[in-house]
């Protein structure tokens, strides 16, 4: 039997809800899981002030309603499954470790900030900063994966280390920045100055993207990896077409301004790609 | 026991416990992949003077491999665990990282020991290297002048069972030939089990050490030599004048019991008087296959 919450009371100002992790809640009852601290604005509160608890942890956790306000939900999670039928807000898997955490709706800023393991899985669309380094820290995403069927804001992956990332559609402005290594792949379109300062990792697009004229022309060929990569994001859900899987890239390489050692790689069918 | 009039020896083969890796090699077209598989699995019949043995276990098709291609399955075996990592790297480094479009995984994801092959071949790349980590694997894209040549970190070992045999008494040897064929034909894409020898069959069986040469460890069989029946104390019945043998190895002795079943079974026909195996009288191998057994519906050796 999973345990269940479900939003009853909408909160007015954004509640921080670390406690809803299948770590943290780990053999509680549901009354003793309402009477978990949660912090609303400034003040704190119990659990059950805002969600109606039924069932009993058995490491899944699913959560009913529109939470765009709730915040940190599966934080430093390792194990388990949190299933959201709604939308959730804002550092969704903060530092998470295993586990998956599924979003039935859209997600808020900050999903999966420095996470190192797990997957996150967003049905809809994801704020800015998906799978970034927190502000102030150099490194971001050291695993796990991400993927979010809608579109996904600016900073994609800041930071980011290892992993991976797919998005089922566009990607805002400067995806992969300050990349270090690991892979993003956008199914849609990526916005301006994708991979600026990168020093390793892999952006991947499959439409024409206005590079940094610190990327340089390498070749057009068919990336061995990415057919591996992307028959293994086909089996996370997003739709892989075969002329992805068996295209010819053309690589960019960069950012010139850094190591130099990261890829952008365009699906050549899309079109040539152009410097900004 | 007779099968279609071949008597089946009361007698078994005797097998030893090894070190066993099975490579998947993708490759653009079923052609190339091919070619990367045996040139991999070439001088490697025997640890007796290859150090290895090894064989295309089956064809791939693309639904069966990571990356979409047509491949080959091969297992590759040794005596121990420290020489299996070593003739993979210089195999693989000169066999299949040279051959075009091909690329390489691993095949036993569960083994329980990691031989850090790829991680080892990725120097080749002199640095401009690049690794992937995808589902939880991790990837090693070497750059070379065709493109990338893409092969998984590590590779999975296990125990694995080699020298698995039946030898085919026959009149002649046109009759020992077809026998084997036969033979080889059936057991063709055995899961689990190859045939390390050319087509799979050994005409050159031999026994430990030597009569007359005391550096050999291995000399010629001399018992199932119908030229020295006269001269020997042969083993072979009146009215055979050739032998061929069939060396099996394989990930397990059930999947050898398997195919030596389908083997003998398909060598019994015209012109065979007689189906036996090679043993040590016991004392060295810890795996048995008992012919009788085996064509009787067991599966498991003894």
């Amino acid at each position: 039997m999973t345990l269940t919450l479900t939003l009853r009371t909408a909160p007015t100002v954004p509640l921080e809800a670390d406690v809803l992790s299948p770590d943290r809640l780990s053999g509680v009852s549901a009354l003793e899981a309402a009477k978990l601290t949660v912090v609303h604005g400034n003040q704190r509160a119990d659990l059950g002030e805002f969600f109606q608890v039924g069932g009993a942890a058995d490491g899944e956790l699913h959560l009913t309603g529109d939470l765009a306000q709730v915040k940190q939900i599966g934080t430093g999670m390792a194990r388990g499954r949190i299933v959201v039928h709604g939308s959730v807000g804002m550092h969704l898997g903060a530092g998470m470790t295993g586990g998956e955490i599924v979003v039935e709706g859209d997600a808020g800023d900050w999903v999966g900030p420095e996470m190192s393991g797990g997957r996150i899985v967003v049905k809809g669309n994801a704020g800015h900063m998906l799978g970034s380094a927190r502000r102030g820290s150099q490194i971001g995403v050291r695993g796990g994966e991400i993927v979010v069927f809608g579109n996904a804001g600016n900073e994609v992956g800041n930071g980011m280390r290892r992993g991976l990332i797919a998005i089922g559609g566009d990607a805002g402005d400067f995806a992969g920045v300050n990349m270090l290594a690991g892979t993003i792949v956008v199914l849609g379109r990526l916005a301006w100055r994708a991979g600026a300062g990168m020093r390793r990792g892999s952006i991947i697009s499959m439409h024409p993207a206005e590079l940094l004229p610190t990327f340089s022309y390498a070749c057009d060929y068919a990336p061995e990896f990415l057919r591996v990569c992307l028959r293994h994001v086909r089996g996370l859900g997003l739709t892989i077409a075969d002329s992805h899987v068996n295209g010819r890239y053309q690589r960019w390489c960069g950012d010139g301004i850094e190591l130099n050692r990261g890829e952008v790689l365009i699906l050549d069918s899309a079109g040539t790609a152009s410097r900004s | 026991m007779l099968v279609r009039g071949v008597l089946i020896e009361d007698t078994f083969a005797e097998a030893f416990t090894m070190r066993v890796a099975r490579l998947v090699i993708t490759g653009g077209t079923p052609r190339w992949a091919r070619e990367a598989g045996l040139k991999l699995t070439g001088f490697a019949t025997s640890v007796i003077g290859c150090k290895c043995e090894a064989g295309i276990e089956r064809e791939l098709s693309e639904t069966e491999t990571p990356d979409g291609r047509p491949g080959v399955s091969v297992l590759f075996l040794t005596m121990d665990k420290e020489s299996l990592p070593q003739q993979l790297i210089s195999r693989i480094g000169q066999t299949v990282l040279t051959c075009p479009t091909t690329a390489c995984f691993d095949g036993l994801p569960d083994g329980p020991d990691r031989l850090p092959v790829g991680k080892a071949l990725r120097v080749f790349g002199d640095g401009f290297q690049g690794s992937k980590v995808i589902g939880g694997k991790r990837y090693w894209r070497v750059p070379v002048m065709e493109g990338e040549f893409l092969v998984e970190e590590t590779f999975g070992m296990q125990k694995g069972v080699g020298g698995g045999n039946f030898l085919i008494l026959a009149r002649d040897a046109d009759a020992a030939l077809a026998a084997a064929e036969a033979a080889v034909d059936a057991m063709a894409n055995h899961p689990g089990v190859v045939l390390p020898f050319p087509g799979g069959v050994v005409r050159s069986g031999s026994k430990v050490g030597s009569k007359r040469y005391k550096k050999m460890v291995a000399t010629t069989n001399d018992a199932f030599c119908p030229t020295l029946r006269a001269l020997t104390e042969s083993q072979l019945p009146e009215g055979v004048n050739s032998v061929l043998e069939i060396v099996l190895d394989g990930t397990d002795a059930p999947a050898i019991a398997a195919a030596m079943r389908l083997g003998i079974d398909a060598a019994c026909r015209p012109g065979v008087q007689a189906i036996t195996a090679g043993n040590y009288g016991g004392k060295l191998g810890p795996h048995h296959f008992h012919l009788r057994r085996i064509m009787g519906g067991e599966s498991q050796a003894a």
